[in-house]
């Protein structure tokens, strides 16, 4: 079992020390001349990109241009007209399970049941991610959610609900983030807490793929851009 | 292989806040069959003829109105992408879900067959077979509904597309069902009917699983 220690910066909410098994800078993912096409729309075609270890790719572009369409490629949720993926250099298709395993995918919905509180959507959370279940009190909290554990989801605001879904990243094992839209009714300070966050996992080694229309205001050593255009 | 503890837990809360999800089915089952003796009049004959045929349809048609909204919820909020994205946990979730489906809606026909079997004026022989068929059959009509339920998540208005769909895959349970029911009536022998249901719920057991995990991830992708 991977340790988590927390730090004792009151600020910072706990970090994961633990080797992931990629190294850093190396390929991670590699999408080699994906084409999409939705609708008899080709919403991209010849599209190639890389992520390695410690990096960071934000996919750009307008609404409709395809940017959760690509996410959905590389999280393996559909498959590609054309082109492949590949994962640690090995077709995706192969090591399916092992690339879902070392993943973490948090799509458009929020993947939060209205019905359930905090507590009971991160324990589930847990549970599908092979966790043993844990006490999510502390991490609520810094997630500025204190005193809203135990109320059912559909209770809270857009922003809190966002947090809630996000929290799962603070106990995932998985070296690949792909969230879409992560910053959506995010508030400022959430977003740069998140951002923070971002930061520590590329530095332990972590790779996230995100789609945003708000500028990243962190540096950030390993940041790439893929800039989607809208086409007819 | 994810443990199903979590994952059963999550759906009995569910169900615990939802209650509309499954006690509407249950109430349809006794409504229409406390309506039966007052139409069709109270002659305890005729009554015991027909208990068999009417128990099971109602029995089918209660569990088909809990079907649908098997996997709405979680389709809509993202739950079943995020879990087919990772892959692992989906298992547990369909066993969980098949488990909750039939807690809710199955059990409780099981637990009601003695109110039935009073309503009805079915003797005791033919009761005791009614519970077995009951006992047997739910299960499978729990899978089946699963089953569609998973293929229809994704349609809007799915409910007469899910009943097209499932009603046929019914069909042999109801003729087994009824006509074991039928044969201890008359004080014939009914293994063989209780055999084959036996048979239909093994088979629909190692494959439905599987089927209901396919049907998810064609229905996000």
């Amino acid at each position: 079992m991977r340790a988590i220690f927390p730090i004792v910066d009151s600020q910072r909410p706990v970090i994961k020390h633990q080797p992931f098994s990629v190294p850093v800078g190396q390929l991670l993912l590699q999408a080699q001349l994906l084409s999409c096409i939705r609708q008899d729309r080709v919403l991209f075609e010849q599209l190639s990109l890389q992520v390695h270890a410690g990096e960071l790719l934000q996919v750009a572009g307008k609404n409709g241009a395809g940017k959760s369409s690509l996410l959905r490629l590389l999280a393996g949720l559909a498959a590609p007209d054309e082109g492949q993926l590949l994962y640690c250099q090995q077709p995706v298709t192969d090591v399916a399970t092992d690339y879902a395993a070392n993943l973490c995918y948090i799509g458009h919905q929020s993947g939060i049941h209205e019905q359930l509180t905090a507590l009971e959507n991160l324990a589930f959370w847990r549970a599908a991610a092979e966790l043993p279940p844990a006490d999510d009190f502390a991490l609520l909290a810094t997630l500025g959610l204190a005193g809203l554990e135990d109320i059912p989801c559909h209770m809270l605001s857009a922003g809190q609900q966002r947090r809630v879904s996000l929290a799962r990243l603070w106990f995932s094992h998985s070296q690949l983030w792909i969230l879409d839209e992560p910053f959506t009714a995010l508030d400022q300070s959430a977003i740069a807490m998140l951002q923070q966050f971002f930061l520590q996992h590329l530095t332990c080694g972590g790779a996230i793929i995100l789609t945003t229309h708000q500028p990243l205001s962190m540096v950030y050593d390993g940041l790439n851009t893929v800039e989607l255009a809208y086409r007819w | 292989m994810v443990t199903l503890g979590p994952f059963l837990k999550r759906e009995l809360r569910l169900l615990a806040r939802q209650k509309a999800d499954w006690l509407n089915p249950v109430l349809f089952f006794i409504i229409v069959l406390s309506l039966f003796p007052l139409g069709v009049g109270p002659e305890p004959n005729l009554l015991r003829i027909i208990a068999p045929g009417v128990i099971w349809i109602a029995a089918l048609l209660s569990v088909l109105l809990a079907a649908e909204r098997l996997f709405k919820d979680d389709y809509r909020n993202g739950v079943v992408e995020q879990l087919v994205a990772s892959r692992q946990p989906l298992l547990s979730f369909v066993l969980a879900k098949l488990l909750a489906n039939w807690l809710s809606t199955g059990l409780p026909l099981v637990l009601l067959s003695p109110l039935v079997a009073l309503l009805l004026n079915v003797d005791m022989p033919s009761f005791i077979v009614m519970l077995l068929t009951l006992l047997l059959g739910t299960p499978l009509l729990s899978l089946l509904s699963v089953l569609g339920a998973a293929l229809t998540v994704s349609a809007d208005k799915g409910g007469i597309l899910l009943a097209l769909l499932i009603l046929p895959l019914y069909i042999p349970l109801l003729i087994f069902a009824s006509a074991a029911m039928e044969a201890a009536s008359m004080a014939l022998p009914y293994h063989g009917q209780l055999a084959v249901m036996l048979a239909m719920l093994l088979f629909a057991l190692a494959l439905v699983p599987v089927a209901v995990i396919s049907a998810l991830k064609i229905n996000v992708s």
